[in-house]
């Protein structure tokens, strides 16, 4: 039986290569986690101005950029920060950074768009400072938005980390350059279902997070 | 209490809004500002919690000129209800209804108890409502928490921008209801803004009457209904709503003219034999300055009658029920039902005797009324 016999083979694999594996995803997770936070870090405030300042010129213009971004062929971008960032981790993770503002900052303005403005108005004319405002009325009622932003964000850019291999980044996309340098199939699989998988529970994990916060939170 | 002093707001774009506004709002009372959209109504209103500054002009709260205080501070002494109710979706109703006393940093105890206390007062049980989210209430229930929100850390005034007139017709009824029942509860200054003359006459003490800025007239519900200072109040009150006025009798049409009075200085003896001669029971006692100041009746002259030094003054009784001058009759009648009295005393500025209405006068006038009725328009009443 050959595909048992294939799959006993690759579990052998992996009992022998494991540590490699592990180095891996500790690498490609750490990549995925600090572009997604640097670009909360951005995006969230930016997101919040934006949703203060209603000037035409300045959202057309934001959302451009952050467009640009998006449309850039991610090999073509991690090509173009080679020569200026050099290779390893750091263009990888600017790279990834770049990719998840748009998506962070359309949900955080739709989150607070979506803000009931006579629930603003009660609470100015309640007496709510700008900032009790924010922390307590308008963050609270974006975050459901916010947070989604996060989760679709998050789980892309993880299975986007793998082409960060290319520059020398490293993770599980190193698994799979190495696997079809060499021609291992145990090695491609090792690093595709390993990323496959890191995806998945990233997602799972998230949308319980989502759902044990915002339990309570209801729309009127 | 809050005085408007020539308050003028232009918009940046030069549309002048409020045109030398000066309003004076007196306290423990609804005030209800009232005319047709873009009158200014709202931006008056808005002027009081400071979310509008004016152009120029003052404005002061209990003769504090509200441009020198903190405005956030401001707005937590003031309530607010809101047309869209504005409740915080992500809150309880509980947490929605403490949300002054919190940023005021109340005790927590005394916020819960308030809360409570709140919740009773327009008949939603805290056991049940307390927790529960306002996307969990229907629409009328959720504006009685907006109401009591905006109660909570008693405020020196609420300011309530068409709180009603989202809600279904019954829902709104009810709300103008308790809203009036709760005022004559806590006495608290209210600024009540509305383009509905119907709720304006039902809840208000003054109405204010306001188109392209400027106020056109204000007074009590009554004195407009009677006497609207041009066509455009005529209009706005609405021609049906006139007639239905003027149809109306009020207590100046049934006053009895030469009632029996007494000067209080007069002894018992003369008292006995003005009632025997007037064939009354009882006398209205009234001084010099046409002061009403009370009421004796033949049993009480007959108690001291031996007594020849009391006076009328010393015997006489306090007067517990009077109606002031322009009162519609059917109130007249209601008090004169409710506390089964022969006659009741009008009088003007508090105490100044104007005349009395008895049983008799109301008869004789709706006799006079149907006669009218049944003949087409002749008078066959006797009098």
């Amino acid at each position: 039986m050959p595909f048992t016999n294939s799959i006993s083979q690759f579990y052998q694999f992996l009992l022998e290569r494991y540590p490699d594996i592990l180095v891996a995803t500790r690498e490609h997770v750490t990549i995925a986690i600090v572009a997604v936070l640097l670009s909360t870090l951005v995006a969230v405030p930016v997101g919040i101005y934006l949703a203060k300042n209603r000037a035409k010129w300045l959202h057309s213009t934001v959302f451009s950029i952050a467009n640009l971004f998006q449309t850039i062929p991610s090999l073509a971008l991690l090509a173009i920060l080679l020569p200026i960032v050099g290779i390893g981790t750091k263009p990888a993770i600017i790279a990834l950074f770049l990719y998840a503002l748009l998506p962070i900052l359309r949900n955080t303005l739709a989150g607070f768009q979506s803000v009931d403005q006579s629930v603003i108005e009660a609470a100015r004319g309640m007496g709510y400072s700008a900032a009790q405002r924010l922390f307590k009325i308008q963050l609270p009622l974006a975050f459901p938005y916010i947070m989604s932003g996060l989760r679709m964000t998050t789980v892309y850019i993880i299975s986007w980390t793998t082409l960060a291999a290319l520059i020398g980044a490293g993770g599980l996309g190193q698994l799979i350059v190495s696997g079809i340098g060499v021609n291992r199939k145990e090695l491609i699989f090792a690093g595709a279902i390993a990323a496959i998988l890191l995806t998945l529970l990233t997602d799972q994990l998230l949308g319980l997070i989502e759902r044990k916060m915002f339990k309570r939170a209801k729309s009127a | 209490m809050i005085q408007l002093n020539s308050v003028n707001k232009t918009y940046a774009d030069g549309h002048q809004v409020l045109k030398n506004l000066n309003l004076s709002i007196n306290e423990g009372e609804i005030t209800v500002l009232i005319g047709p959209s873009g009158c200014g109504k709202t931006t008056t209103m808005k002027l009081i919690n400071r979310l509008i500054t004016p152009s120029s002009g003052t404005i002061s709260i209990r003769n504090n000129n509200i441009a020198q205080m903190d405005a956030i501070k401001l707005r937590r002494t003031i309530g607010y209800v809101i047309q869209n109710i504005g409740l915080f979706p992500h809150m309880t109703i509980a947490q929605n209804v403490a949300v002054v006393p919190r940023l005021l940093k109340w005790e927590k105890a005394a916020i819960e108890a308030r809360v409570d206390e709140l919740l009773n007062m327009v008949g939603l049980d805290p056991t049940i409502y307390r927790d529960r989210y306002p996307s969990e209430l229907s629409g009328g229930q959720q504006q009685r928490v907006g109401v009591i929100r905006a109660l909570a850390a008693n405020p020196m005034v609420i300011l309530m921008d068409e709180p009603f007139s989202a809600l279904d017709p019954i829902s709104r009824e009810q709300l103008q209801d308790e809203l009036v029942r709760l005022q004559q509860e806590i006495k608290t200054t209210i600024v009540f803004v509305t383009h509905d003359m119907d709720e304006a006459i039902k809840i208000a003490d003054t109405i204010v009457i306001m188109k392209d800025g400027e106020i056109v007239q204000s007074g009590t519900p009554e004195q407009i209904l009677r006497h609207p200072a041009n066509d455009f109040v005529k209009s706005f009150i609405g021609a049906k709503r006139m007639q239905s006025m003027a149809a109306e009798p009020m207590v100046d049409d049934v006053i009895v003219e030469n009632p029996a009075i007494i000067h209080p200085s007069r002894g018992l003896a003369y008292a006995l034999k003005l009632m025997e001669k007037r064939k009354v029971d009882s006398l209205l006692v009234v001084d010099n300055n046409n002061q009403l100041l009370g009421r004796v009746s033949i049993y009480q002259i007959l108690d001291y009658l031996k007594q020849e030094t009391k006076l009328v003054s010393d015997v006489m009784m306090p007067i517990k029920h009077s109606v002031s001058v322009g009162t519609s009759l059917s109130a007249a009648l209601n008090v004169m039902n409710e506390h089964q009295l022969p006659n009741l005393p009008v009088i003007r500025n508090q105490r100044e005797f104007i005349g009395l209405i008895t049983r008799g006068s109301v008869i004789s006038l709706i006799t006079d009324l149907y006669a009218v009725d049944a003949t087409g328009g002749e008078s066959h009443a006797v009098h």
